[in-house]
């Protein structure tokens, strides 16, 4: 019990962190790097958790969700990816600018 | 097995396997569309009969069972939404037909590629939309929701250009960030208590410290992809930069996609959990999104900038149903006002959007100021837009203004007198902003800018959206009745005495 809960605080520190580069970081790139990491703490969090109290094999149905997560996050990352190159070819730079778009 | 039981699965399916055959056969994306547009009528006609007839219905896919397996399930609120969207999707497919047909304005290149990648990500989008409306377990819920946000993002990535790039970009990020926010709490439900269904859930979540951090998570994830203020500065570039279709399934369609889940869990899962505080907080940004949204729409330069702003005012109606709903015997009042109010919107942004579109489409931009008489050139979607306008301020006999109705007597039999202030003066400035627009759209002047030929599918289609938005304001209680079926709350759709 106390190693999955010590794996849960992990995986919330992971979340804090990535929520923190994603906020921090005006590079795409690095934002979606940290878009990652979130969702790789939120990952965590799940497979940590499937150990309950007591209980010697591990609950299934958190396994199935992070397997699910992690096929759409591949699928986001890939977007997300994609999306960042255009940007590069369009506006010559790789960061989000600053004004809003009227 | 009952014949029509397979319905649910067609009304989801069909959108997917033909979006994948759009992908490998782009030529042929426009008449897939057309096939699902007509396709989907009759499971949904077979599923609102049977829910209408016999009450809400389960489906368990593939026969597994809920625990094991995936359970659709369709109520009241599910087969109005899917309604809703077969309704602008239809419009919108139609619309496509038209905006699709000729080459772009000197890009026709640019133009061929859109349409070639429109049709999938369009239908995979009309798919995900119907698997949430019709999802019964938070987490199959969180993939259609991931589902809907990516293909909403490549959607709005079409029109190419540094602006709509970069506006998609955002999207995706926001919307990143709110599924990552909102699957936490999934884990916390679930480790809390060991379900993933709605049903189930909302009998056992109580104010504990998960059910707390859960419903604090989920809340702010799915908020952050409705573009509740001040989370909402992603919503006007994306909107505005979209192609036309694609901005009217974004801001009729999308973003109450995100918004119905909301309801549910609010209703449905936390109602334990909910205190008033956090309700009125949810209130007050609505009160901001209303005020600022509307100010932002009054000094838009651009038409289809003023309609997404609108969006963004709008949208903030919808989340006064939560204190609403707080009051004494004013929740099925607050809670049907707010479902309404979804559908009025949906009609009437639609239908808005699609008028913006083809204003865009026939002069080339949609600067307002430079857009002095168009009505002259494109009088069907100008009485399109003054119908859209007309639900958007909530003047009667719209369906904007039973909406409103609603709200403002949940606002006065509650006792909560300071929302009806809002709902009143919000309205004032949406006619504000619509007026702005048609006092240089109406003005007599010598010459107008000329204006290209406009497929006769996108003058009508819009038209259609508006009627519908009107409609609602005639039919009577007939839709009050499709949502009572299994409501998470009953009571008077009119409570206490009339406002």
């Amino acid at each position: 019990m106390s190693v999955s809960v010590l794996y849960s605080l992990l995986g919330s520190t992971l979340f804090s962190l990535g929520l923190y580069g994603l906020a921090a970081y005006a590079q795409l790139l690095r934002k979606i790097l940290a878009i990652n990491i979130m969702g790789s703490g939120v990952f965590l969090i799940l497979v940590a958790l499937a150990y309950g109290p007591g209980e010697n094999s591990p609950d299934p149905v958190p396994h199935a969700m992070v397997l699910t997560g992690l096929v759409v996050a591949v699928s986001a990352t890939a977007l997300a990816l994609a999306l960042a190159c255009r940007v590069q070819e369009t506006t010559g730079s790789a960061q989000l600018p600053e004004d809003e778009s009227d | 097995m009952h014949p029509f039981s397979a319905c649910p699965v067609w009304i989801i399916f069909l959108p997917l396997v033909n979006s994948i055959l759009a992908f490998l056969f782009r030529r042929r994306g426009a008449q897939l569309g057309i096939v699902t547009a007509v396709g989907l009528v009759p499971p949904l006609l077979g599923l609102f009969w049977q829910v209408i007839g016999h009450g809400p219905q389960s489906y368990p896919v593939g026969g597994w069972g809920a625990p094991l397996g995936i359970d659709l399930y369709a109520d009241g609120l599910s087969i109005i939404m899917l309604a809703m969207t077969a309704v602008v999707g239809i419009g919108c497919t139609l619309y496509a037909t038209g905006y699709y047909s000729h080459g772009g304005e000197g890009k026709e290149k640019q133009h061929h590629q859109d349409s070639a990648l429109f049709w999938p990500l369009w239908l995979l989008l009309w798919a995900a939309l119907n698997a949430l409306f019709l999802s019964a377990d938070i987490f199959n819920l969180y993939v259609a929701l991931e589902l809907l946000g990516l293909s909403a993002v490549a959607l709005v990535a079409l029109a190419g250009g540094p602006s709509a790039v970069t506006a998609a970009v955002r999207y995706l990020l926001v919307s990143l960030l709110g599924s990552m926010s909102y699957l936490l709490g999934v884990a916390l439900l679930y480790f809390a208590h060991g379900t993933l269904s709605l049903g189930l859930l909302g009998e056992v979540v109580n104010s504990s410290p998960a059910g707390f951090a859960a419903i604090t998570l989920m809340t702010a994830g799915l908020t952050m992809k409705t573009a509740l203020f001040p989370l909402h500065f992603w919503l006007p570039p994306a909107h505005a930069n979209a192609p036309a279709p694609v901005s009217t399934v974004l801001s009729a369609l999308v973003v109450k996609g995100s918004f119905y889940l909301l309801l549910r869990l609010w209703f449905q899962v936390f109602t334990a959990t909910v205190t008033p505080s956090v309700a009125n907080l949810l209130g007050i940004l609505g009160v901001a999104a209303i005020l600022w949204g509307s100010a932002q729409a009054l000094l838009a330069q651009r038409l289809k900038l003023l309609v997404a702003y609108s969006t963004v005012a709008q949208l903030g109606y919808l989340f006064l149903v939560f204190p609403l709903a707080q009051g004494t015997g004013t929740g099925f009042s607050a809670w049907s006002g707010g479902v309404y109010f979804i559908l009025s919107h949906a009609f009437a942004k639609g239908a808005a959007f699609l008028a913006a579109g083809t204003v865009l489409y026939g002069f080339g931009h949609d600067r307002i100021d430079e857009l002095v008489g168009v009505t002259r050139r494109m009088p069907v979607t100008m009485f399109a837009f003054a119908i859209a306008g007309v639900s958007l301020i909530g003047l009667p006999p719209s369906g904007g203004f039973i909406a409103k109705w609603l709200l403002l007597n949940a606002a006065l039999a509650g006792g909560q007198w300071w929302w009806a202030i809002v709902i009143v003066s919000g309205g004032l400035l949406a006619a504000a902003y619509v007026f702005r627009f048609f006092s240089r759209a109406f003005r007599h002047v010598g010459e107008i800018s000329t204006c290209r030929r406009i497929p006769r599918s996108m003058e009508l289609t819009a038209l259609a959206l508006a009627l519908f938005s009107l409609g609602l304001g005639i039919i009577g209680p007939a839709p009050f009745e499709i949502i009572q079926i299994s409501a998470p709350l009953s009571g008077p759709v009119l409570s206490g005495g009339l406002p």
